[in-house]
């Protein structure tokens, strides 16, 4: 357990730091589709369900597991498309419109 | 070959692929002009480990199940998508509460996946102390973000009062609910088999959540919405530590640490701390600071009087707030902007950080409207810039223009950093009426010699200005 739990801190205080390394040069003017992008990689929790859904080892967690994937994927499927959505309107030079 | 694919090096391979596409997602997200390949390096990565995890399923021992649990991931995987799109689809005005939304979402998946796991743990009486700690902080997160951003999407789509309830003792019963499930927390790390107490932990963590939103008013909803990102992610790296996966961890950390970030730019935009914005009393303040009200000289144009002095400008700034958003006229803002560029006039946005009601909402609309995102200044870049600027368009926006910040230490937002529009040549304000509006700060800019308050609603002036620039009837 010890080795276990000191490798996952390791791994957390690393993360940690390149997030703030790599979040802190996202432009003010992306804050918005970063939160939503975000939101949608932080649902990569679906695997956590998904295992407990196949492992199927009582009736309680397969069902718990299945709510689960249901709210993590509706995330990850809206969180990509909206950040697409709202990416895809960024235009540094305006489309000849009349 | 089935053997590498059941193998642990092989789901750990591809997590640790999956982990360096999320990070550069992220990287790539810096500036516009990579941003969208961020989105393809997330979803790949999303991907590989979706399909890895499924794969990696079949190999594994307890195979009487697989088929039925095969049928049911792929269901509910399709259930997702089909809640997912519409979620995907909303207008871009409801960006804020499908955001607030989506945290919730997110916190629900932690919380069950959590549950299920304590209670397996029980099971086979396998919940050792540190795996038990983590999946309490897991639930107890998750818990509080799915109420407390159920609580903020409401109040955003305005199904619940914007603004804050308050009470006498709220802070006391807040800390003394959340130490209450604090302390059931710590009993369960050392009595993890005390079932009866785990949903009443799991209980105080969900009331707790609207406990903490409920005197949160709807100018503070870009902190929150922050800080229940940073919640979110949190719970989900703990649950990582729970199911000793490293790339959840990753995840956790990328997205706690981005919503970190985002609520301290937004605290540093308030001048406000962590601790005001969710224990202070914004509206207490206020009610002892507003006494008195000496009656003030206001001067009003109308929409031609405003297009001349427009007309007559060189540079103009227009100041978008939540106003903008609320009336839908991000386009006529836009046509406002071609209008007056035809004229040959530089027109720029001024954006304050908390303009609206979340981090980089204004940016979004302007960009829907296809303002040309080069034109969109932040706070530091223009503020030295107003002595220079003929016209300063305030449309929708408040608090964000108060000089009261700078110069009245009575003021509720004194030190919060504003806009100086007050110094450009002219100020026109666009407001429906002198009403200050639920926040209730009386703002010093509407009675200054150089400001003209443009009375109506924001996208129907705007379109009335057009015209007149136009010159159509």
């Amino acid at each position: 357990m010890g080795t276990i739990l000191i490798d996952s801190l390791f791994v957390f205080m690393m993360a940690g730091f390149i997030g703030f390394e790599v979040i802190k040069r996202i432009s003010p003017l992306l804050h918005t589709p970063l939160m939503s992008i975000t939101n949608a990689l932080d649902a990569i929790a679906v695997v956590g369900a998904i295992v407990l859904v196949g492992r199927h080892e009582s009736k309680l967690a397969f069902i718990l597991g299945i709510l689960a994937v249901i709210a993590a994927t509706s995330n990850i499927v809206g969180g990509f498309l909206i950040t697409d959505r709202m990416l895809k309107m960024f235009k540094s030079t305006r489309p000849t419109k009349s | 070959m089935t053997d590498f694919f059941g193998s642990q090096a092989f789901i750990g391979f591809v997590y640790l692929i999956a982990s360096a596409l999320f990070i550069l997602s992220l990287k790539w997200m810096n500036a516009p002009p990579t941003a969208r390949r961020g989105i393809l390096s997330g979803e790949i990565g999303m991907v590989l480990a979706i399909g890895g995890t499924i794969l990696q399923l079949g190999t594994e021992g307890k195979l009487e199940h697989i088929a039925i649990s095969y049928t049911w991931i792929f269901i509910a995987l399709g259930i997702g998508t089909a809640i997912g799109i519409p979620l995907g689809m909303v207008q871009m005005t409801a960006v804020p509460q499908r955001t607030a939304l989506s945290h919730a979402f997110g916190a629900f998946c932690v919380t069950l996946v959590g549950t299920a796991e304590y209670y397996l743990g029980v099971h086979a009486g396998n919940l050792p102390t540190f795996k038990m700690s983590v999946l309490c902080c897991e639930v107890i997160l998750g818990g509080l973000t799915i109420t407390g951003s159920l609580m903020a999407a409401g109040k955003l789509q305005e199904v619940l009062p914007q603004r804050p309830i308050i009470y006498r003792g709220q802070n006391i019963v807040n800390l003394g609910m959340l130490a209450v499930a604090i302390g059931l927390a710590v009993y369960l790390v050392h009595n993890p088999s005390a079932t009866y107490l785990y949903p009443f932990m799991v209980g105080i963590a969900v009331v707790f959540g609207v406990m903490l939103v409920i005197p949160i008013g709807g100018a503070d909803m870009p902190t929150v919405i922050s800080l229940l990102n940073s919640y979110a992610g949190l719970s989900a790296a703990a649950m990582g530590f729970v199911l000793q996966n490293k790339l959840l961890i990753i995840a956790g950390a990328l997205d706690g640490s981005s919503g970190f970030i985002l609520s301290v730019i937004m605290c540093k935009a308030m001048n406000r701390s962590f601790t005001n914005v969710l224990f202070g009393a914004f509206g207490q303040v206020q009610a002892s600071g507003g006494a008195v009200q000496e009656q003030r000289t206001v001067r009003s144009a109308s929409a031609d009087e405003a297009a001349g002095i427009l007309a007559a400008a060189s540079r103009v700034v227009v100041v978008p707030g939540y106003g903008m958003a609320v009336a839908q006229a991000q386009h006529k803002v836009r046509e406002l902007y071609d209008a007056l560029t035809k004229k040959g006039i530089d027109v720029e946005f001024a954006i304050h950080p908390v303009a609206g009601r979340m981090p980089g909402h204004m940016n979004v609309l302007l960009a829907e409207a296809d303002v040309p995102y080069d034109h969109l200044k932040e706070m530091d870049e223009i503020n030295g810039d107003f002595p220079q600027v003929d016209v300063s368009l305030v449309i929708g926006a408040n608090d964000v223009t108060n000089p009261a910040a700078k110069t009245d230490k009575a003021s509720p937002i004194y030190g919060m950093p504003v806009l100086d529009v007050e110094k450009s040549h002219t100020v026109m304000v666009i407001k429906r009426s002198m009403n200050p509006g639920f926040a209730g700060i009386d703002n010093p800019l509407y009675y200054m010699n150089n400001t003209l308050m443009l009375f109506g609603d924001a996208k129907a002036f705007v379109t009335n200005i057009v015209k007149e620039l136009t010159g159509g009837h």
